[in-house]
């Protein structure tokens, strides 16, 4: 290879910072590169568009400007060109929140609610102080204290309601609450199971986990529903209540240890030899160094399972238990407010309130996860 | 020879260039990242690039493949300006060869399917000339013997050499090189770097991103340096490093040296 | 020796300190209480139910039922027996639940693939349903499609009819300018962006070229007839029924007759998949001569269509399809799909859809950057590298979450019961229990069934990620 003169440059005075070119940057780039990429994307922009203005006004009209707000019966609903029927939800709030629960007694079930409330927000606040104390309020004392509230004691002065008069909003928050409140332990302990070293245990708790969740949730209710009764003394006779709540603790149980499992996986063999090496015996060790961590790890999925079990309430009116849903089916087909629009409008409420529910719940997991994923990296 | 001597004149300076970049700004977003780059690489050279993190070097060698778009200025690689042309864009991506720093080896495919990928489906030569080509290219950074097992199996050296062997297959006439030995083990980077060598010995075209300065001074005709987006220093080797000029180099110079 | 030495001189352990020792006493007393619980509850369910007078066996089995169910894929009526009903019943479950399937892998990609896309308006879009979908039960929407959508229909009277739609050959001098227009627009679009210089000119391009773009196809689309106004120039027509009828009692759709010569036309499919088959072999040896691509999936799909189209023309068109009329106040004739069916097909299919989204976007993620840009720095496009390395990692990702989606949309069809479509948890576990009482067994039938379905769906799938898996360290 030739010699080659190789040219020097030694640069003498910096050269500018300038600001971008109008076309590199900002809104006209936004534009160039999402709305207008390429002929495809053009007409996509363009069939979006088209249909946000072609579906805007009718919904506008049908939601808000047509729709009815204040009627005391369905007579102002079934008008021709009426929209959405709010005055159906308005009147039947009360009975979507506690169904036939006495009326004078509806305290007992806000105080319930509210106490929930102020529990889950202190559980799931992120850096929230003394979450122990929160957690033995939530786990042990509170569903206590609710069963007492809301079933009655004599003792304490509180005339009974029985469960058969329970139902709406209230009861699927009781169905929810139970599902969560004992599918963590039992989560984490079918969890241990089916990584113990022992092969009894692995073997039943493997059993439990994939017998469960290879079946509709809705068998695990028919189960729960006839065959718990013929399982137990006759002279038990579980409560109409109780069983599906049963059922919906198993069936959440199972899925909760596979999301346990997996954070267990994710914690390095190194954490189990430390804790061993400090001389720690099983539990100690599970209970101090590898569930805080691998619990932590999985909060995500465990209000992943959370948002299943909520939309999955919903299924417990198979066995004839009436919550909220059940509730909105039945005013729905109330022949006083019959008509045309209540149906939609009766499902859009319904629906508005479940996605408020669960995309919070998600938005939560979601944040969660970001912060896990920068406390990793640090 | 006598023909190729009444080459018309403009025409060899056109070839004598691999490639131009003549007055290339780039932004991300309100980040001035590329300024005022201008840099002319011969047919044949070897330039190594440097400079701090984050100046800018990964960014300027992967402008002259288009991985990353500039916005003002040219770039003109073997006489093809770079633009938003498609085809523009495969002819020089065809000639020009890229190594990673973190290989980049795709892990479903054998060591074998990695290097024969881009000839069958881009220069659509036979499977079975392009399996020949590739084990020759594999022989040639001495894993021959490698060729069936998958990306996962190698270890960081032998990926490496893997990466350079898949850019080899395509024929490209420049190669570039972004930082190929700081992902590897000390005693791995000397295997690439033999590699490396053993190619500019070659007369292939080299466009370096590395720290690696004895590779620099062994065969680099220019180490350009870098600092917070533009080229601030150029110069051969011997002459860089002896005697740095700017400020900045020295300073460079002295912290990753001394 | 040292090993001798150390069993010689090995200390007694007290037991109840000896790990092992544990471990065998954990284990005892686990198994212990399960077994006692479990025949604790055999026992009392044995007692109860001969207290209740519950039968304990299977001969329900084969007594007759008693009752109807709509929709039936074996002969099956009332006289039949509570066994037929429980095959009825299955059947029906693995029909929704696999078509069900197929229609959420469609969308549910194609929703995946628009969420990752750069369009905006896409990318809106697939974001919302998602969003929207899965985080509304399933059962509420099931009762939406049923309650609000479908049961609300007009009756058979008033049916909704699609109107036919039929593609006519345009007239010369109308073609002639529909594919002026149309390659006119197309290559005024290209040389508007091939001239493109500076960033200014280049945006002004490219929304040139889409208009260029949208303009041929429209053209294309329509005929010039919209152009000139000749009557009759257009290519498409939309004339009176075609056969297809929504109403309150559901979907009604023509029926296909399969004359004699039909066997000519699957004759003609099985020859064009054999071709296409050898077409790929060829294909694969002269790729390994001469370097030469062949368009593969486009010749393989027009052998596999083609040949059998060809072969129903020769053969006269031996297939008929048997209209549904409206004769009084209900329809004759035609195939009847139950609006139970539609409703649950639906809700299934767009629940299931929104989550398949998900993992297929989550799957292509997971394929790192680099692997894009070294493809791009190999000189392939944004096509190959799409299909021969992004596709094939993300794959491994998405397979198996895909299968628990399917898993899943297989059990939520049990909420069939809510809505009366007679699938295996309604016809079996609903009707079949209630009249015969034996709970324990049509309970036990119905999980077993499910199980069945699950474990081996995912033991295949195990199996098949041991297979395909590449070597990893
Ligand atoms: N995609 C991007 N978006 C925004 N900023 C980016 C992007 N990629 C790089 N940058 C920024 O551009 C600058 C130059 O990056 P570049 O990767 O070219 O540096 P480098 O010289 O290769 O550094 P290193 O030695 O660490 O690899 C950095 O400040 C970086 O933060
Ligand atoms: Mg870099």
């Amino acid at each position: 290879m030739a010699e080659r003169t190789t040219p020097s440059f030694l640069r003498t005075e910096p050269s500018p910072v300038l600001p971008p070119p109008v076309f590199a940057g900002g809104a006209v780039k936004w534009v160039r590169e999402n709305m207008l990429a390429g002929p495809g994307s053009a007409l996509f922009t363009l069939v979006g568009l088209a249909f946000i203005v072609w579906a805007t006004p009718g919904l506008v009209r049908h939601l808000i400007l047509d729709a009815v707000w204040t009627s005391p019966d369905g007579v102002a609903c079934r008008a021709p060109g009426a929209g959405a029927c709010w005055s159906f939800i308005a009147r039947k709030l009360e009975f979507f929140l506690y169904a036939s629960y006495p009326r004078d007694m509806v305290w007992r079930v806000n105080l319930c609610l509210a106490m929930g409330a102020v529990l889950a927000v202190w559980l799931l606040w992120p850096g929230a102080a003394r979450k122990g104390l929160g957690a033995a309020l939530f786990f042990i004392v509170y569903p206590v204290a609710a069963l007492v509230l809301l079933h009655g004691s004599e003792a304490l002065g509180l005339p009974k309601a029985p469960t058969d008069l329970w139902g709406g909003i209230f009861l699927s928050m009781i169905v929810a609450t139970v599902g969560i409140v004992f599918s963590l332990p039992g989560g984490v302990l079918l969890a241990l199971g089916r990584r113990s070293r022992l092969p009894v245990v692995r073997f039943f708790a493997t059993l439990f986990i994939e017998f469960v969740r290879g079946v509709p949730f809705i068998t695990v209710l028919f189960m729960a529903n006839t065959m718990l009764p013929l399982f137990v003394p006759a002279s038990w006779s579980p409560d109409r209540l109780v069983r599906p709540l049963v059922g919906v603790s198993l069936f959440a149980s199972a899925y909760m240890a596979e999301v346990v499992r997996a954070g267990l996986q994710a914690i390095p063999r190194g954490q189990t030899e430390g804790a061993m090496a400090l001389g720690l015996s099983y539990w100690k060790m599970m209970r101090l160094i590898i569930l805080p961590q691998a619990l932590t790890v999985v909060i995500p999925g465990i209000v992943g399972i959370f948002i299943g079990l909520f939309k999955d309430t919903t299924l417990v009116a198979v066995v004839g238990i009436p919550d909220f849903l059940r509730t909105v089916e039945t005013a729905r087909l109330d022949p006083a407010w019959a008509g045309p629009t209540i149906s939609t409008t009766g499902y859009l409420f319904a629906g508005a309130f479940y996605w408020v529910f669960c995309f919070g719940m998600s938005r939560y997991s979601l944040m969660m996860e970001r912060r896990l994923a920068a406390g990793r990296k640090r | 020879m006598a023909a190729i001597a009444q080459e018309p004149a403009q025409e060899s300076a056109h070839e004598a260039a691999a490639i131009e970049m003549i007055g290339v700004n780039k932004w991300y977003g309100q980040f001035h990242v590329l300024r005022d780059i201008n840099l002319v690489v011969g047919q044949g050279e070897r330039i190594v690039i440097c400079g701090p993190s984050g100046s800018g070097k990964s960014t300027l060698i992967r402008c002259v493949n288009r991985l990353e778009e500039h916005q003002s200025g040219r770039i003109i690689v073997r006489g093809v300006e770079l633009t938003n042309d498609l085809r523009k864009i495969d002819e020089i991506r065809r000639d020009v060869g890229m190594v990673f720093q973190n290989f980049n080896l795709f892990p479903h495919l054998s060591i074998l399917e990695n290097c024969t990928l881009a000839p069958i489906w881009v220069r659509k030569m036979p499977r079975r000339e392009a399996e020949d080509l590739a084990m020759h290219y594999l022989a040639r950074v001495k894993i021959p013997e490698q060729a069936h097992k998958y990306p996962g199996q190698l270890s960081g050296g032998q990926q490496q050499r893997v990466a350079i062997a898949r850019a080899l297959c395509m024929n490209p006439r420049i190669m570039l090189f972004d930082e190929p030995t700081s992902a590897l083990d000390p005693e791995m980077v000397k295997e690439v770097l033999d590699t490396m060598v053993a190619l500019a010995r070659d007369g292939m075209t080299m466009l370096c991103v590395t720290h690696e300065m004895n590779f620099a001074k062994q065969v680099a005709d220019r180490v350009i340096f870098m600092d917070r987006g533009e080229i601030v220093e150029a110069n051969a080797p011997e002459p860089f490093f002896a005697n740095p000029q700017h400020e900045r180099t020295k300073l460079f110079l002295s912290q990753i040296l001394g | 020796m040292s090993g001798g030495e150390q069993g010689a001189a090995r200390p007694q352990v007290p037991l109840l300190h000896d790990p092992r020792f544990r471990g065998i006493l954990a284990q005892a007393l686990t198994a212990l209480v399960v077994i006692s619980l479990i025949w604790a509850a055999v026992d009392n369910a044995a007692t109860n139910m001969r207290a209740r007078g519950i039968p304990t066996n299977f001969d329900f089995w084969d007594r007759t039922s008693g009752f109807d169910v709509n929709q039936t894929l074996i002969a099956y009526s009332a006289i039949s027996t509570y066994g037929q009903a429980f095959w009825v019943g299955l059947l029906n479950t693995l029909l929704v639940a696999g078509i069900g399937i197929v229609f959420a892998t469609l969308l549910g990609f194609l929703l995946g693939v628009m969420r990752l896309s750069a369009n905006w308006a896409a990318r809106s879009f697939a974001a919302i349903y998602v969003e929207t979908l899965r985080n509304v039960p399933l059962l509420l929407q099931l009762l939406f499609w049923y309650n609000a959508i479908l049961t609300p229909l007009p009756a058979p009277r008033a049916s909704l009819g699609m109107p036919s739609v039929t593609l006519t050959w345009p007239d010369a001098p109308s073609f002639a300018l529909a594919l002026a227009a149309a390659g006119g627009a197309f290559f005024a679009a290209r040389f508007a962006r091939s001239r493109a210089e500076d960033d200014a000119r280049e945006l002004l391009a490219s929304v040139g070229a889409a208009l260029g773009w949208i303009v041929a196809l429209v053209a294309l689309l329509f005929g010039a007839s919209v152009f000139i106004g000749a009557p009759g120039g257009g290519v498409l027509h939309w004339g009176g029924p075609a056969g297809v009828y929504l109403n309150n009692r559901g979907l009604l759709l023509p029926d296909p007759r399969f004359g004699p010569g039909f066997e000519w036309v699957m004759a003609a499919l099985a020859l064009g998949v054999a071709l296409s088959l050898a077409f790929g072999i060829w294909a694969r040896r002269r790729q390994a001569l001469s370097g030469a691509q062949s368009p593969l999936a486009l010749v393989s799909l027009a052998l596999i269509l083609g040949l059998p189209l060809l072969a129903f023309f020769a053969a006269g068109g031996p297939v008929t399809l048997e209209y549904p009329v409206l004769r009084g106040f209900n329809f004759q004739g035609g195939v009847r799909v139950l609006p139970e069916f539609v409703a649950l097909l639906l809700g299934l299919s767009l629940y299931t859809a929104a989550f398949i989204a998900e993992e297929v976007r989550a799957g292509v993620q997971s394929v790192a950057r680099g692997q894009t840009e070294a493809a791009h720095a190999l000189g392939l496009r944004a096509a190959p590298t799409l299909r021969l390395v992004v596709l094939p990692q993300a794959m491994r990702v998405i397979l198996p979450p895909l299968t628990s989606q399917y898993l899943n949309l297989t059990k939520n069809s049990s909420l069939a019961v809510f809505i009366g479509y007679p699938d295996l948890v309604q016809v079996f576990m609903g009707t079949v229990l209630n009249q015969t009482g034996a709970a324990v067994q049509v309970i036990a039938v119905t999980m077993a069934v499910y199980l069945t379905i699950s474990l081996a769906t995912s033991g295949l799938m195990a199996l098949y990620a041991r297979r395909t898996a590449w070597a990893e360290r």
